[in-house]
């Protein structure tokens, strides 16, 4: 039990004064970055970043991993009150819990989802408390070639698995890592696509551009829309709570099957928002009474609620063991990582047994004190909605160019945010996603770090990534990956004419 | 139970629903694959300038970005000719004259702060931008709009420059205060 023991040193690690309020910190600022239109999990971690720069980067990581949770708990508040999902894992949320708020039975509905977010996070941080070590140990022996193959699978996931149309989902990515790769080559020393500018020298940075992606842009996106809103209130008595408590363990096959579900997404890239529609669609179908689903049921709130947090919290898996986020979320937590001068990736575990540990024991105190804290809270955030979208969106804007400028201290950026707002305006619109370009982004450089010392290594010989067992499956699944929508069309027109002919009607 | 109050928020300048459409997402779309051709090829030109074949140590500086920006270009070309060959897909509109109104209400008056950042300092455009914004586009009374703004000013103030010495630019009036 060698994990259980680091994680006893790192609540050690936390249990200080400081780092409880800096969660408690981190909790508040993030369920209001999640109650508020037009802000969401990404977007809050991006525009309360700079507020961290100064801190030690386990205190830092604290308060950006509470504020995650407190967006991710946020956002159940507004689907279920308000019938407006947060972000887009939250809307399978929106079909059973705001049917339940006309009812009347808006705490009930709230304390499922919060109850149920709290159960699919705590199966995703014991999967990350039991596996990363070991991943990460693995991890250890990889060299270069192995590391550009696992980045190289990242990348193939994104386009074979993801929703969007295929050209799109390449574009987004290329142009994510072409941007990686201007300015100083860290290589040859030679400058890359900077056409003379010198404030392109520093290269284009990751947080800036993510700070324009979902901050700007996602303000201009929600000017768009008509901004009323009308609402339900509640607060979560205890003679609720007790009787939701109580009814729990008749799901537990819907919980059990949601956190499976979620965590297995999280882990895969690209897969975070399909994990709530997937537990939302399988609770239905495996349902005695699939009918009653979409009407107020609160197994529909059970599913995707447990599944999205699941998976929000695995996504933070392969970014601890492998370097490799999850999600939008996770890589701009990694980006974050970048900034306080740790590289994430299997050696973490080695060199910073404290930072990591005391990272996962906030994940489980998190959201224990996260719970409590929704559930008693609720009245105070609902009533968030009330002030005026006027007085929140210049208020996000100056928090966004602020972010924006702490990072290396350059008006540029600034300049650089606004332009970035703009494109992923355009992009969100034209349906390019902007999930593929940010991860492109944070890990461009390492990845050309790797293939080119997999090449410096082999002679310049391509063969190099099939070279041994682990990294030849690793790039053959890859490439399984890429084509996976091709061929799994293949097998399927293959299995139709072996099977025999449907029934019609 | 759980008691039951309406939270309710008026919104005094929404757009209209049937606003006319500016332009359709076709169009939109065709002008974003050209324009990412365009960069495509311009970054894969650099790319190759600075050398994108194999030096004695492996591959050049320019060799990763360039078939990077092929792939880009290519993408971007083979979505230009499906949009343009498949002519019934997005003919929904990009955004209607009313939307349009309303977004360029946000990104003018984010124009000029970062314009008046670099004059006047962050907190002094950050005061403007809020209260302006409050007053002229919420329809929220001035002096409402004036003391929220000075108040988020000046907490921004005292959390990055005082509490956690993440120094933002500034102008003549903080160099009035000593700052």
């Amino acid at each position: 039990m060698e994990a259980f023991s680091l994680l006893v040193h790192g609540f050690a690690v936390l249990l200080t004064w400081k780092t409880l309020a800096l969660m408690m910190v981190g909790l508040v600022l993030g369920i209001f970055v999640g109650v508020l239109p037009g802000l969401g999990g990404p977007n809050g971690v991006a525009i309360l970043l700079p507020l961290t720069f100064t801190m030690d980067p386990t205190s830092a990581i604290v308060m950006l991993s509470c504020i995650y949770w407190g967006a991710l708990f946020g956002g159940a508040i507004t689907s279920i009150l308000f019938n407006i999902p947060g972000e887009a894992w939250s809307v399978a949320t929106t079909f059973d819990g705001y049917p339940m708020a006309q009812q009347g039975r808006a705490a009930e509905a709230l304390t499922a989802a919060f109850t149920s977010s709290f159960i699919g996070s705590l199966f995703a941080v014991l999967l990350i408390t039991f596996l990363a070590p070991g991943i990460a140990s693995f991890a250890l022996q990889f060299g270069p070639p192995e590391f550009f193959a696992v980045y190289l699978l990242t990348f193939c996931s994104f386009v074979g698995l993801g929703r969007e149309a295929k050209h799109k989902t390449i574009i987004s990515m290329a142009l994510g890592l072409l941007l990686a790769g201007v300015g100083m080559d860290t290589v040859s020393g030679q400058l890359r696509m900077t056409f003379g500018f010198s404030d392109l020298l520093r290269g284009i940075n990751f947080l800036v551009a993510v700070i324009g992606l979902f901050g700007i842009s996602e303000i201009l996106l929600t000017m768009e829309e008509r901004l009323a809103l009308r609402g339900h209130s509640a607060r979560i008595s205890l003679h609720v709570l007790w009787n939701v408590w109580k009814d729990l363990p008749r799901y537990w096959v819907t919980l059990l099957r949601s956190s499976a579900i979620g965590a297995w997404l999280g882990i895969t890239p690209g897969g975070a928002i399909a994990a709530s529609f997937m537990g939302y669609n399988l609770a239905k179908r495996f349902s005695k009474d699939p009918e009653s689903f979409g009407k107020g049921r609160i197994e529909g709130v059970f599913a995707p609620e447990t599944a999205a947090h699941a998976s929000g919290t695995a996504a933070l898996l392969p970014m601890l063991a492998l370097g490799i986020p999850g999600s939008g979320t996770a890589a701009i937590l990694l980006g974050g990582l970048m900034v306080w001068g740790l590289n994430p990736g299997p050696l973490l575990f080695v060199e910073h047994k404290d930072f990591v540990w005391g990272l996962i024991a906030s994940m489980y105190l998190g959201n224990i004190v996260g719970l409590v804290m929704v559930l008693t809270t609720v009245p105070v955030f609902a009533a968030v909605l009330r002030v005026p979208f006027a007085a929140i969106a210049p208020m996000i804007v100056v928090s966004c160019a602020i972010g924006a400028y702490a990072i290396q201290n350059a008006m540029f950026d600034i300049w650089l945010m606004l332009l970035f707002g703009v494109v992923g305006y355009i992009f969100k619109k034209v349906g390019i996603p902007l999930a593929p370009f940010t991860l492109a982004l944070v890990l461009g450089s390492r990845a050309e770090d790797a293939f080119r010392l997999a090449m410096i290594g082999s002679g310049g010989d391509l063969r190099v990534f099939w070279s041994n067992g682990l990294v030849g499956s690793i790039t053959t699944l890859a490439f399984i990956l890429l084509f996976w929508p091709v061929i799994s069309k293949a097998f399927g027109r293959v299995s139709e004419l072996l099977q025999p002919a449907k029934r019609t009607g | 139970m759980s008691s039951e109050t309406e939270i309710a928020v008026e919104d005094p300048t929404a757009p209209a629903e049937d606003s006319p459409p500016v332009t359709s997402t076709r169009v939109v779309e065709i002008a974003v694959y050209l324009v990412l051709a365009a960069l495509a090829l311009l970054l894969a030109f650099d790319n190759w300038r600075t050398g994108m074949g194999w030096a004695s140590d492996g591959p050049q500086a320019g060799y990763f970005p360039f078939y990077l920006s092929i792939i880009l270009a290519g993408a971007s070309l083979y979505g230009l000719g499906r949009t343009i060959l498949n002519s019934s897909e997005g003919r929904e509109a990009f955004v209607t004259r009313d939307q349009l109104r309303r977004v360029m209400q946000v990104f003018v008056p984010t124009f000029l702060f970062c314009l008046f950042t670099q004059w006047l300092g962050l907190y002094v455009a950050s005061f403007l931008l809020i209260a302006g914004f409050m007053w002229m586009v919420g329809r929220i009374a001035l002096w409402k709009s004036l003391l929220t703004s000075f108040v988020f000013s000046m907490i921004m103030f005292v959390t990055f420059d005082i509490a956690f010495d993440v120094i933002m630019p500034k102008g003549p009036l903080e160099a009035l205060f000593g700052h």
